[in-house]
């Protein structure tokens, strides 16, 4: 009798194991075929298709490919044929190819979006690849469209995509956008995200604007059924202190990806007219403390000077409007490079690697905050960030101290020299003016900071 | 009664004859107004009737550094809209969010 058991048993376990493995080859066979009718049949659009079922059989105009590649879309109740429909005649444009535009674009591609524009004039760097998900090593050097593009192609050949191998100026704005139904924001800077809103609110396109830094992120709608424009909520651009960038602040590489991602899923509710876009509202993500608050904001300003009741900004004015004096920053994403000294109060990596290997008495102070410090730094300096120098000038004039007693017992004579480097030699300029005035009026900042000692003194000193 | 109410540091709210009610609002810190104060969110009293600019003219009070960026900034109380004049209540989140550019 147990024999018996145990032998049904394992017959019924042989039986459950042939059967799944019938069904996966069945699932292997049915994409194959799939996938051979693709080959037959490229780019048929459901118009023609050489089978016993008539096009009449189609009526909506999804070809047969494209029910089985959005079958999970077609499926959703709320969404369906009609959803997928509109989504595939409606043209989107993805304005930057960076850590929010990333995955937009993917899943903006994915999901059967007729038309993708993408509109970046960067090249792809190694320090990009930790948020910028749709670019991959091999790209590196090479145009974000380029690569972006080339992503979107392998996962949706199907799809448009448009490359605009370009930076987004008041000359071309106009033109790009008027190709497009709705403009994404995947921008990085204050002037860009002026721009793109005014020129939707000149064209009349709805703007998905994403937005990313540190730990947190923002996104909303603009401009969409009679909502407000982004100057309708910031008529006064942020002051320049405010105006931080990734290359300066640091920005997990998944918050822009989750708020792309939003980006992409506001962008298709608005193609396909489904659900309630996020106009009037914003999103305001919050990663570290794992929070999502969604706050009202005003509706449309009467007295908005883009949008309000009396404005007359249209094309022409937006042509001439200045972006980067508005709000005095520039649309580039090239760092600042501050000139607060005199050139006597300054010396160059160069000069300053000869002092060195001379054994030149000095003291260097590295005005960067700790947490760069710690990333890498000189031999030998010392850390005072620039925001706590008044409070430690002390450890200065010790530390010139120390060096001249060391210096004397060796009796060369000159005197101690103090320099001061940063990151890009901004700060070091800040900090030689405070110095100078503060009673060390030979303080002097290494120009270009510690990328300039790498670019031209160390190759092998690390970039951040 | 009066003193020992006192001693304990905080208005009865229930006894109406106190000469100044106080409400006690929570001001959420977003972005650079993060990096500015340092914090992401304070406590604060104000007498009752105050306004949204009564609570910001306080906050920027105790964060004197928060006043660069208050020309450019989004205010929600309850996480709805408001202006500079809506009287704050007990309990009320007053949120600062100034915008961020990056991406
Ligand atoms: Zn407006």
């Amino acid at each position: 009798m147990a024999s018996s058991t145990t032998e049904s048993s394992r017959i019924l376990h042989e039986i459950e194991t042939l059967k799944s493995a019938k069904s996966d080859l069945e699932r292997r066979i049915s994409a194959l075929e799939s996938q051979l009718h693709g080959l037959n049949h490229p780019h048929n659009n459901g118009v023609c298709i050489a089978s016993s079922t008539s096009p009449s059989a189609f009526p909506h105009g999804l070809s047969p490919d494209m029910i089985y590649r959005y079958s999970r879309h077609l499926l959703l109740p709320s969404f369906g044929v009609q959803g997928q429909l509109r989504l595939s005649k409606s043209s989107i444009l993805v304005v930057g190819a960076g850590g929010l535009g990333s995955p937009a674009l993917l899943y903006l591609a994915a999901s059967g979006v007729g038309r993708l524009g993408i509109v970046d004039h960067d090249v792809v760097e190694l320090n990009n690849m930790h948020r910028q998900i749709i670019h991959t090593e091999a790209y590196i050097g090479r145009s974000k469209v380029e690569s972006a593009a080339a992503t979107c192609r392998l996962i949706n050949s199907t799809v448009e995509i448009v490359e605009h191998k370009e930076a987004l100026r008041t000359s071309n704005a106009l033109e790009i956008f008027s190709k497009y139904d709705i403009i994404v924001d995947a921008t990085d800077n204050a002037p860009s995200r002026y721009m793109i809103s005014d020129c939707c609110v000149v064209l009349g396109k709805p703007l998905v604007s994403g937005a990313a830094l540190g730990l947190e992120g923002q996104l909303t709608v603009y401009n969409y059924n009679g909502g407000p424009c982004y100057r309708c909520l910031f008529p006064t651009p942020p002051p320049t202190t405010a105006c931080q960038r990734c290359a300066d602040s640091g920005v997990l590489g998944v918050v822009p990806g989750i708020i792309g991602c939003l980006q992409a899923l506001e962008a298709i509710k608005v193609s396909s007219a489904v659900g309630e876009p996020l106009s009037g509202r914003m999103l305001l993500f919050d990663a570290l403390a794992a929070r999502i608050r969604i706050v009202k904001i005003r509706g449309r300003s009467l007295q908005c000077e883009v949008c309000g009741e009396n404005s007359k900004f249209k094309a022409a004015q937006f042509q001439e409007f200045d972006y980067e004096k508005f709000t005095q920053s520039p649309l580039s994403t090239s760092p600042l490079r501050l000139k607060l000294l005199e050139p006597n109060s300054r010396i160059s990596t160069k000069e300053y690697g000869d002092r060195l290997r001379n054994g030149e008495s000095h003291v260097l102070v590295d005005v960067r905050p700790e947490h760069h410090f710690k990333i890498v730094a000189l031999p030998n300096s010392l850390n005072i960030p620039l925001a706590s120098l008044d409070g430690r000038l002390e450890e200065v004039v010790s530390a010139l101290k120390e060096e001249e007693h060391k210096q004397s017992s060796e009796s060369s004579g000159a005197d101690v020299q103090l320099y001061v480097v940063c990151r890009r030699g901004n700060d070091s300029q800040r900090a030689v003016k405070y110095l100078q005035e503060k009673g060390f009026p030979s303080a002097k900042d290494i120009i270009g900071g510690l990328e300039g000692w790498a670019h031209e003194v160390d190759p092998t000193f690390p970039s951040y | 009664m009066k003193g020992e109410e006192d001693g304990f540091g905080f208005a009865d709210r229930s006894g109406g004859e106190k000469v100044e009610q106080l409400v006690q609002i929570k001001a959420l810190f977003f972005a650079r107004a993060r990096d500015l104060t340092g914090i992401n969110d304070v406590l604060l009293e104000v007498p009752s009737g105050s306004t949204t600019k009564d609570c910001l003219d306080k906050i920027v009070a105790n964060f004197p550094r928060l006043e660069e960026i208050l020309g450019c900034v989004v205010l929600a109380l309850n996480e709805d809209y408001t202006t500079e004049s809506t009287i704050v209540k007990d309990k009320d989140e007053l949120a600062i969010i100034p915008p961020i550019s990056g991406g």
